[in-house]
């Protein structure tokens, strides 16, 4: 019988990759689970966010009553600005994120193949309103593409598959994908499993992939 | 003697015509000029073309803009935000035309068409339906999309303060989109919080040089949508 809560918490997810980000790092939050990464970067860390909305130097929410709703996120929620911040208009942020200026992308996924293509911006259902914002550019100019999604959907379809099903945002750019399962990198010979969660073996993650997996 | 100041947002946008394609500020409410837009719904022109990151929230600004039938297309790139209404009904009823641009290429395409720069190569999109029908080409060995620039007969910006000769900076990530969209009007229209005397802004702080802006107009409390919003605020105003 499958249990309902297995491997790590989306807390701990996001602090496995935080640790996974070193000192100096200029690193994209995308929207959702991404966003917890920054509560969790190292104290003994400096780490800049940014966010293509023009900041350079995100830091924690405002307090309660505190908002500015000028200065927000690419989820469009207000954030504040560390000491040390600087703003710029759009045509900068994007030079940053295609011009291989950033360091890491945090993205949400529907789907990763195993060579590390990314589907995560649409279903392609024809009554799905159509939406990008800047997925495709993060994937295409950052360094780094790391991927924090649930292993599976909630009816247990593998997200982690052959072949992309979904419209694509980019051709193999992911370089690793992090599920409460496990942490997977994406390598020129295929997707190999780098740590697994303490409750995981090898066969109950091979059931719950599509893709191939090396170990 | 120059003076691009306008009194009011009405007067500012008086002569925009049918047809007209118009850039519009903001990345959701942050650098949304609402009042011009307001302004524009007054005045009544339509069958526009709307280049905006977004396409609006709630019933008012943009959203309004859009609810009022006055855009025939709009080109963005996220058109889905939380407590939009407008455009979804509008799409999935066919009465509206979306042209969805990944958002650093839609920065880059507003860029070129005011920097006189007609297409650029972009690795963005290559091998999504976003780059399906457009030309690509190798260059050193990668793939990278053709893209166009973006220009417009109008853009309607928010900036902080403005001067009479159209100097603007802008008020934290209200930014966004304003600097570029400046440059890639034929005539564009800033509403600021405030205007100042020439000098007060230093030169070496201005965002946007003054030569990219043709009116100034002076909104000194300029509304907020998210409050607006919370109280089902409808624009025209109802009561």
């Amino acid at each position: 019988m499958d249990r309902i809560n297995i491997g790590w918490s989306k807390d701990e997810m996001a602090k496995l990759v935080a640790n996974d980000i070193p000192d100096g790092s200029y690193v994209n939050l995308g929207i959702g689970i991404p966003e917890l990464v920054a509560n969790y970067i190292p104290e003994d860390r400096e780490v800049i966010i940014h966010t293509e909305n023009g900041l350079l130097g995100v830091g924690p929410a405002p307090a309660h009553g505190e908002e500015d709703f000028d200065l927000i996120n690419a989820g469009k929620k207000p954030i504040t600005a560390i000491k040390g911040a600087c703003f710029f208009h759009h045509a900068d942020s994007f030079a940053m994120i295609r011009g291989g200026h950033l360091d890491f992308t945090i993205l949400g996924a529907y789907q990763v193949s195993q060579s590390g293509d990314l589907a995560n911006w649409s279903t392609g259902s024809p009554s799905d309103i159509p939406a990008v914002g800047g997925a495709m550019d993060l994937v295409q100019g950052v360094k780094n593409v790391f991927v924090i999604m649930s292993h599976t959907t909630k009816d247990g379809t593998p997200k982690i598959v052959k072949k992309c099903s979904y419209p694509l945002t980019g051709v193999k750019v992911v370089s690793r994908i992090y599920t409460e399962l496990a942490i997977i990198d994406v390598t020129p010979q295929g997707l190999k499993v780098r740590l697994m969660a303490p409750d995981i073996d090898e066969a109950t993650l091979i059931n719950k992939t599509e893709a191939d997996l090396l170990f | 003697m120059i003076n691009k100041i306008i009194e009011t947002p009405k007067e500012a946008v008086a002569d925009i015509f049918d047809g007209a394609t118009i850039m519009i500020s903001g990345f959701g409410e942050a650098g949304s000029p609402i009042e011009l837009i307001h302004a524009l719904i007054d005045q009544g022109a339509k069958d526009l073309t709307i280049i905006s990151n977004n396409a609006g929230s709630g019933h008012v600004g943009l959203a309004a803009l859009l609810e009022n039938k006055r855009v025939k297309k709009i080109i963005c790139s996220y058109p889905k935000t939380a407590f939009s209404e407008v455009f979804p009904n509008l799409y999935c009823n066919g009465e509206i035309e979306l042209e969805l641009v990944p958002q650093g290429t839609l920065a880059e395409r507003i860029r070129c068409g005011g920097a006189g720069i007609p297409a650029f190569y972009t690795p963005t999109s290559v091998g999504t339906p976003l780059a399906k029908d457009k030309e690509i080409r190798e260059i050193n060995g990668k793939l990278y999309v053709l893209e166009y620039d973006l220009k417009a007969d109008f853009a309607l910006v928010k900036a902080y303060k403005g001067d009479r000769y159209g100097n603007l900076i802008y008020y934290k990530t209200a930014r966004n989109f304003g600097p570029i969209m400046c440059m890639a009007a034929k005539t564009t229209i800033a509403q600021v919080n405030k205007i100042v005397e020439l000098g007060d802004i230093d030169p070496e702080i201005v965002v946007t040089p003054n030569i990219f802006v043709q009116r100034v107009v002076e909104v000194a409390n300029p509304l907020h949508e998210h409050v607006l919003i919370s109280q089902n605020k409808k624009y025209p105003w109802t009561e």
